[in-house]
């Protein structure tokens, strides 16, 4: 387990007695009041005797300490029947000598009573087992059966006293259960002999959901915590839930992780910040499941472990589905790096499902967790009781520094404030998803309300869910509003048809300046070919007169020759 | 006595009382039942006395929490009777001996 699930503080003074109980050691601060007993109240089927025995168990396995465990109710096969489901081998434990089970068995019918006694008896088993192997743990499950036992309760309670007084002498531990009164925290009253520390359990049901809570009544001495905490019985035996409203002191990254969608990343200015809150609203049908799926791909794709609460549907069917939008989850949940709780909301009450995430957290240890939505909750719990149980999720989260994405489905008709009373204002990043209807369709937008620390686009995105997964686009603005599906497509075409005409007339400009150019040139080369058909025909005018010049001149001196001209 | 409302009479009781250390009470104890005993079944009875602090592991046998606790292991079932049996009567009754009364 890393450090940050346990930390107990270091105590002076008081000396305390780790119970080993996942979760408790937390909230009392060390563990029970070591050497002092611990009154452990709750009614039927509360888990007191499992508490004791596992109390024992732990300290037997994990602190080397023998137990014993006086059994006032169980035989020790019961007991060890039905902590075997927990994998707790009492026999085993028994025979190396770090358990002792004693039953004490009490049958009022047969005892008659004629005089004067004490309960010695009780003390010398006690003190035989404890002696036997070194017990520095006891548990008491439960001494208020003497009560039923024996007609003289003065004696009885006198001899109690004695025996918790004999209990500190022996400096043990002890655990000794009662069930819950109606005035008193016991019905019996055993409040009254250990003044230390005492333990309420209660398991309530409302509307038919049963919850296990821990409250510490009192701790002399000690500080510890003053909520009900809840927890669970489950195959691994007691966990308590240290959820508190935790300091806001958790560390921050300025990491960002890909919400996987790409444009979704670039509007974020990143991706959302490592261990920070992601709300993802919307009305139904919007793709929030979607817009999970991708950022739980996306963590899975890095490296990540994710851990996946579904109250919607089952891991085949996440599966199934978003294999329609090329999402594959189903390699993940092979690799292990993708682990799908999947249950429906009512079968846990609320506190009982923060345990259960609590507990599955703190095994899984994932980097990004997601919860599927956590409107269905609300079917458990009233809004208050939802705000309370996510803030303290969200703490919890925020302090091991894991990414959370919630989906939240907003009724059709509210208003999307509905969201933001109940839990917008604990999370860090909200994205809401919406229809924008028109021209009888509805198309999907994308709105990023808010983002903490980032800065972030405040563009409307019209959201696609495609074969090939999820895009993003820029809705159409135009004189017309904001248009989105077919509406933009058509709005679209209209200008890509515009675009194309002026292109065409363009062209047509163009082809025809290309043709007034080869006019122009055709008449400048016939200009020109006219031209120089004049200079030729004027040069060879000009030669034949230089020709004819010549040969006038020839001509008359043959003839002056001819004449025998004197003329010389 | 009346043959039709008990059993023929045993003929062997085996009785065995339990105590810590020799208190007053333990004494007190072990001194009633003498004296019931030898009124009521003498020659019948054998008393065990189990002193728990020499022997604490014999006390989760017969179940003893209570000081001092008398059980009937014979005739059967098994009777467990606490306190000093100062009250002869109530011991009479835990005893299945009040017919002979």
């Amino acid at each position: 387990m890393k450090d940050v699930y346990l930390r107990i503080p270091e105590h002076e003074g008081l000396i305390k007695c780790p119970s080993g109980i996942r979760g408790f050691d937390e909230i009392t601060e060390g563990g029970l009041p070591a050497g002092r007993p611990t009154l452990v109240v709750g009614g039927p089927g509360c888990g007191k005797t499992m508490l004791a025995i596992e109390f024992l168990v732990r300290g037997a396995m994990e602190y080397n300490d023998p137990g014993v465990f006086l059994a006032f109710e169980e035989t020790p096969a019961d007991l060890a029947k039905n902590v075997a489901s927990l994998g707790f081998d009492l026999n085993s434990l028994i025979a190396q000598k770090k358990m002792v089970i004693d039953h004490i068995h009490i049958e009022p019918t047969e005892i008659e009573e004629t005089g004067e006694y004490d309960l010695e008896g009780l003390f010398i088993r006690l003190g035989h087992a404890i002696d036997s192997i070194g017990a520095k743990r006891v548990a008491l499950d439960t001494i208020e059966v003497l009560f039923s036992g024996f007609m003289d309760h003065t004696v009885l309670r006198a001899e109690l006293r004695r025996l918790f007084r004999w209990l500190k002498e022996k400096e043990v531990t002890a655990i000794i259960t009662g069930e819950a009164g109606e005035r008193t925290f016991s019905r019996y009253g055993l409040e009254e002999y250990v003044a230390d520390c005492v333990i309420a359990l209660d398991n309530r049901v409302v509307n038919q959901i049963a919850t296990r809570r821990l409250r510490i009544v009192k701790y002399r001495g000690s500080a510890h915590g003053m909520d009900e905490y809840p927890f669970l019985i489950d195959a691994d035996g007691f966990s308590v839930i240290p959820v508190t409203s935790l300091a806001l002191d958790h560390e921050v990254s300025s990491e960002r992780v890909s919400s996987g969608i790409a444009r979704l990343d670039t509007m974020l200015g990143g991706g959302y910040y490592r261990g920070s809150s992601i709300l993802v609203s919307g009305i139904a049908g919007t793709g929030k499941t979607s817009v999970a799926a991708s950022f739980a791909n996306a963590a899975c794709a890095r490296g990540e472990r994710c851990l996946y609460f579904a109250f919607e549907e089952s891991k085949g069917q996440m599966v199934r589905n978003m294999r329609s939008i090329s999402i594959d989850l189903g390699r993940w949940t092979e690799s292990g790096l993708l682990q799908f709780h999947a249950s429906r909301p009512t079968v846990y009450g609320l506190e009982m499902h923060l345990a259960m995430m609590h507990k599955l957290v703190s095994e899984f240890q994932p980097d990004v967790v997601v919860v599927d939505p956590i409107s269905n909750l609300i079917s458990v719990g009233s809004d208050l009781q939802v705000r309370s149980m996510l803030t303290r999720m969200i703490d919890f989260l925020k302090a091991n520094q894991i990414t959370a994405l919630f989906t939240d489905l907003t009724l059709g008709g509210a208003s999307i404030e509905s969201t933001e009373v109940r839990v917008s204002s604990i999370m860090d990043t909200w994205l809401l998803l919406g229809y924008v209807e028109e021209n009888a369709e509805r198309n999907r937008v994308l709105n990023l309300l808010k983002s903490r620390g980032m800065a972030h686009s405040n563009q409307m995105r019209e959201f696609v869910l495609s074969d090939d997964g999820i895009h993003l686009n820029d809705v159409y603005v135009g004189p017309e509003g904001v248009l989105t599906g077919a509406a933009r497509l058509t709005q679209e075409a209209k200008a890509n048809a515009a675009a194309l005409l002026r292109t065409q007339e363009l062209d047509a400009r163009t082809r025809a300046i290309q043709r007034r150019r080869e006019t122009l040139e055709a008449k400048i080369a016939a200009l020109r070919a006219e031209y120089e058909s004049e200079l030729d025909d004027l040069e060879t005018a000009i030669e034949q007169e230089r020709v004819q010049q010549e040969m006038l001149a020839e001509d008359r001196e043959a003839l002056a020759e001819h004449r025998r001209s004197d003329r010389r | 006595m009346t043959a039709n409302t008990t059993p023929p009479p045993p003929d062997r009781w085996e009785l065995r009382l339990y105590v810590a250390g020799q208190t007053p009470r333990s004494l007190a104890a072990f001194a009633n039942l003498r004296e019931i005993c030898e009124t009521h079944l003498e020659g019948q009875y054998s008393i065990e006395v189990i002193d728990l602090q020499q022997n604490p592991q014999l006390a989760a046998g017969d179940q003893i929490v209570a000081i001092p606790t008398l059980i009937r292991k014979l005739p059967t079932p098994m009777k467990k009777i606490i306190g000093d049996l100062s009250n002869t009567e109530r011991v009479l009754v835990g005893l299945d001996l009040r017919h002979i009364d």
